[in-house]
């Protein structure tokens, strides 16, 4: 089970590393989400695999999984929705300001052929 | 009154008048006076205290750890200076009042002069030297605020900037200074380093704190060679210049310098560096004052002159020098003052500063005349009048200096510059004042009210009194110059006389006065061989410097920062792998403590769901569409992992923010292109996947290692299980931690995430506001429109359920302090409720319906956070205490009420605010770029698509 866990942050950081380092704003966007999901498993995840023991109490039972990691993790999902809505808009904004969604700055663009037509 | 209203109140007064500014200009000269003179009465209830030799001390404990405490002292020093700041500042406002035009905007600089004056303050009453360093940059940001008011002026702004610069590098190089200090006594306070003297100058570090601190010094109080930014400040307000630039900042460089004396003067390096300086800067600045034409020119490096003989006063480090240093600023701060105000007044009338222009002033306002007149002869030092007493004693002081070994250096270049600066207060009667009338004014100029002339003219009956009677300002001297000297040396016990007999420095001073008188006779030959003489311009110097320091920065900076972003994020990626691998080589792992757990069929089946949607979206990233089901799958098995390792919460959050993470991600496809095309060469492809195959690799790694061991310390998680239900009240040990023993923190995060949607909500506005709006008007959609826009299956479904799910959020929301759920949660679910109402029914039908403004949604919830967190200090606990009860309403069972569901709610409610907030604003572009929307309650007949009869009705639900 744990080779499954961290094999799955592995591959989600590696997808979202890869996706990063596009050139189009879009799949910047989506990497980052990807990496989001990798950090957020990974924080989680120090609270060790515990299968069946929500940290829930109830009598007779003593044996729980860590709630700290959970609770961390918990706004940390609610953060990154708010920081990806901000990029999103930061990238919108930019696509439609000058109709271009380079992440790198473009040396010198040829002529904008949306405003040649307009 | 303490000295920390006195410090505080300008800051707090800056507030005042910018309010105050549409209530008219008196009203806001009138309340920046208020404040300066609560300030002024306030030190003067020290007064008696430091007449008594007392030092009053306010002390408060602020970063103990690094040795920086907000620690005031009051000494006689530091009371003389808070003197003049407040009580020139007081007339200076007084005379703004009058200066300023109508186009000036009063109150912003009244709130900078406010800003200035309790830097000021603070830096003379500190008591900490890092305290001090804080007010001393203040006072540099505040002056180029100052300086660069009026900010249509390009001199304005390059005065400013100059200003900026070169105090702004001394008072870096002082901040070393200082550390230097700090570290050699073991303290930051002023009191504990002015009693070290001996350790301090037998330190081998003494020569390099001094040189920083002189450096600090020297650029604030314009010596050679950072005297040229000082005329450049004169581009601003005259009131300006003369609170600033003659009574006030440019002193604070010799406060410090007069600070510091009891530990830093008495040796050779400070003899030698202190005294040459100040002699230099006070011969240049009165040469050069002679031949500038603009009056304020003239009387700027006039200041130069002055604050290098105070210098050079300070450098002796003899105690009748420390004297005649302050007694001297205390004179030049009066003569200085008037005569800047004076020339305010001649600029604001005859519309000119330029004394070539000028000449005859005397008939036409007499008043003028006799108020610069006066503090004119002062500064050329005429008996009887202030000035002529600080220069006889600089003088006699003079004659016994000796530099370099040679005894008559200093009393030779003293005279020379004194002879100068008899010249050039010569030059600016006569030219100014005496001669005929002339008929080529710009303006006709006669006598300002009495609003411009009375403040100068009450620093000129000081002027007066104290040349007259000098014995009234021997006192308070003699106790200020007592707290320079700091018990070093005693205070010297001459009087203040005007008549000392026939010393050498009465016949140096004769000399000075009538070879002052030559000069000016003969001034236009000495004009033309003058201007006929190449100098180097400091502004221009200043300039080459400032380019090639810009260009040397860019030449480094550009090529590293190229603007491209995946650069970045490859070399950081690299840089973050490479150090992490490197405490991996370099530390030490334990054997595995844990067994592997076994791994079923389904749980198999998840990870392959999830490594193939990963894969997917890897290799069909440039379909958008498909990449955007995919992540979705990624989010979806992530919560079932969640769910799978006992985490139901998170599973919870997890799955409603993916609803809206993806509905925000489809809104902002709906205006991005829908492929990404194929850019990057192959050899790029390759380097990026590497890049991210080793940082996979080395998560996976890192994870694989920790989740086969325990943790090396046991984790507080105990604490919390222990006392979730004991302290918290409640068996959902996540929840209670949230909103509990992590409440401070949970604050925080909901206000950031209020933040974010309402910068969301600003850059929404800014881009419908500008050209993107046209733009947005007139694309051609690039994907076919639904026929159906507003589907009546989906229409009447989401209406039904709409409560239902409210109901569910509700329920959500309740459970939370003992199951799993909670404010973070039922908030995403009951958005979800309300972007389906968007979705299905339109964006201005559900706009239309809805109340509240989402922004006071938000605001709502971080108060509802904020007052239950402040309510637990009315029970005098710590804030964010919670408290719980269980109370029985019959007939029903006993149910808990605890305080926490309180701040729950501001969490929910903050949830629902930014979530909606976010969605909506990127809806709002939609909208805009949409065809109007109908307002029928439900778009579900098509024959409505044709528009009505002319003057029939349209009724809703016909």
């Amino acid at each position: 089970m744990e080779l499954l866990v961290a094999s799955a942050i592995g591959i989600m950081t590696t997808g979202g590393i890869y996706l990063l380092l596009r050139l189009r704003t879009f799949p910047v966007i989506l990497g980052i989400s990807l990496l989001t999901y990798a950090v957020n498993v990974f924080l989680f995840a120090s609270g060790r695999l515990t299968t069946g023991a929500p940290p829930v109490l109830r009598d007779d039972i003593t044996a729980y999984a860590d709630p700290l990691p959970q609770a961390l993790v918990l706004t940390a999902i609610v953060i990154s929705f708010g920081m990806t809505a901000v990029v999103v808009m930061i990238g919108l904004g930019a696509f439609l300001g000058s109709n271009d969604d380079h992440v790198d700055d473009q040396p010198d663009l040829p002529e904008d052929p949306a405003e040649g037509q307009s | 009154m303490s000295l920390f209203f006195i410090v505080a109140l300008p800051f707090f007064g800056a507030l005042l008048p910018g309010l105050m500014n549409t209530a008219g200009r008196a009203a806001c000269a009138g309340v920046t006076f208020t404040v300066s003179l609560a300030a002024f009465i306030g030190l003067l209830t020290n007064l008696p205290a430091i007449m008594a030799g007392e030092v009053v001390m306010a002390r408060v404990d602020w970063i103990p750890s690094l040795g920086l405490n907000f620690t005031l002292m009051l000494d006689g020093l530091g009371f003389f200076f808070a003197l003049l700041i407040l009580g020139i500042g007081l007339l200076i406002i007084a005379y703004a009042r009058h200066y300023l035009s109508r186009d000036d905007n009063m109150g912003e600089f009244f709130t900078y002069l406010l800003l200035f004056q309790g830097a000021m303050v603070g830096i003379v009453l500190s008591d900490n030297i890092l305290l001090l360093l804080i007010f001393w940059e203040l006072t540099s940001l505040s002056s180029f605020l100052l300086i660069g008011y009026w900010k249509h002026l390009p001199e304005g702004r390059q005065g400013a900037r100059m200003a900026l610069t070169v105090t702004g590098m001394g008072g870096l190089a002082m901040i070393g200074g200082m550390l230097i200090l700090g570290q050699i006594v073991g303290s930051y306070d002023l009191s504990v380093i002015l009693q070290n003297r001996d350790l301090i100058q037998a330190d081998p570090l003494y020569v390099p704190a001094l040189i920083l601190i002189l450096l600090g010094c020297f650029t604030k109080s314009a010596q050679f060679p950072f005297h040229f930014w000082l005329p450049h400040a004169m581009a601003a307000p005259t009131p300006v210049s003369a609170y600033l630039h003659s009574a006030t900042m440019v002193k604070a460089g010799i406060f410090l310098m007069a600070r510091m004396w009891p530990v830093l003067s008495g040796t050779p390096e400070w003899f030698v560096i202190v005294t040459t300086a100040g002699l230099i800067t006070m011969v240049l600045g009165a040469v050069i004052a002679l031949f500038k034409h603009d009056l304020k020119a003239l009387l700027a490096f006039s200041t130069v002159s002055h604050l290098g003989l105070i210098t050079m006063l300070l450098g002796t480090g003899t105690a009748f020098g420390a004297m005649a240093a302050m007694f001297h600023i205390l004179n030049h701060a009066t003569f200085k003052a008037a005569l800047f105000m004076s020339a305010g007044i001649i600029d604001h009338e005859a519309h000119t500063r330029d004394i070539r222009r000028l000449g005859g002033l005397r008939k036409l306002m007499p008043i003028t005349f006799i108020v610069a007149t006066l503090a004119a002869l002062s500064m050329a030092g005429i008996p009887l009048l202030n000035g002529f007493l600080s220069k006889e004693m600089m003088l006699e002081e003079a004659t016994h200096t000796v530099l370099f070994n040679s005894p008559w250096l200093v009393p030779v270049l003293a005279t020379i510059g004194s002879l100068f600066s008899a010249a050039y207060c010569f030059r600016l009667i006569g030219h100014v004042f005496m001669g005929p009338v002339r008929d080529d004014y710009p303006a006709k100029p006669h006598d300002p009210g009495a609003g411009l002339w009375m403040p100068p003219a009450i620093l000129v009956v000081l002027v007066v009194v104290i040349g007259v009677a000098p014995f009234l300002a021997e006192p308070f001297v003699k106790l200020v110059t007592a707290s320079v000297l700091g018990g070093v040396l005693d205070v010297p016990t001459a009087y203040f006389k005007i008549w000392h007999g026939l010393v050498p420095a009465l016949f140096m001073s004769i000399a000075a006065i009538i070879g002052g008188l030559l000069m000016l006779a003969i001034f236009n030959p000495a004009l033309r061989l003058w201007d006929g003489t190449p100098r180097p311009e400091a502004k221009t110097i200043f300039d080459t410097i400032v380019e090639a320091a810009a260009k040397l920065a860019q030449s480094i900076i550009l090529p590293l920062h190229n603007g491209a972003f995946s650069r970045y994020a490859a070399v950081g990626t690299a840089a973050i792998v490479a150090v992490g691998f490197h405490a991996w080589m370099t530390g030490t792992v334990g054997a595995p403590t844990r067994e592997m757990q076994p791994a079923g069929p389904v749980p198999i089946a998840g990870w392959l769901m999830l490594v193939a949607a990963t894969g997917g979206m890897v290799f069909m990233h440039r379909n958008r569409f498909l990449s955007l089901i995919l992540i979705g799958i990624v989010g979806l098995m992530v919560s079932i992992g969640f769910v799978f390792f006992s985490a139901p919460d998170l599973a919870m959050t997890q799955f409603t923010v993916e609803v809206v993470t993806i509905i925000l991600l489809l809104l902002a496809l709906n205006f991005l292109p829908n492929h990404t095309p194929i850019e990057s060469t192959v050899l790029r492809r390759v380097r990026d996947a590497s890049v991210a195959i080793v940082g996979g690799l080395a998560t996976f790694g890192l994870a694989y290692h920790y989740l086969l061991r325990d943790a090396v310390a046991s984790p507080i998680s105990e604490f919390h299980l222990a006392n979730s239900y004991k302290g918290g009240g409640g068996t959902n040990v996540v929840n209670v931690i949230l909103v509990d023993f992590r409440g401070f923190d949970t604050y925080g995060e909901i206000i950031v995430l209020g933040i974010a949607a309402l910068l969301i909500y600003a850059l929404t506005e800014t881009l419908l506001g500008g050209p993107v709006r046209a733009r947005l008007l007139n694309r051609k959609h690039d994907q076919a429109r639904a026929g159906d826009m507003h589907p009546m299956m989906m229409v009447v479904l989401t209406r039904v359920i709409m409560p239902v799910v409210l109901m569910v959020g509700f329920y959500i929301f309740l459970r939370g302090h003992n199951e799993p759920g909670g404010g973070f949660i039922s908030g995403l679910i009951v958005s979800i409720a309300v972007v389906m109402q968007y979705m299905a029914s339109g964006f201005s039908w559900t706009s239309a319906r809805l109340r509240y403004p989402y922004h006071g949604v938000i605001g709502a919830g971080v108060l509802i956070a904020g007052l239950t967190g402040i309510g637990s200090w009315f029970v005098s606990k710590p804030f964010l205490t919670s408290d719980f009860t269980y109370v029985r309403i019959p007939p029903f069972h006993e149910f808990e009420l605890a305080t926490a569901a309180l701040f729950d709610l501001g969490v929910f409610l903050a949830v629902v605010g930014a979530v909606m907030l976010s969605l909506e604003s990127f809806s709002r572009l939609a909208r805009r770029a949409h065809m109007p929307e109908t307002e029928h309650p439900m778009d579900i007949d098509p024959s409505r698509e044709m528009p009505p009869p002319e003057g029939t009705p349209v009724r809703e639900g016909a």
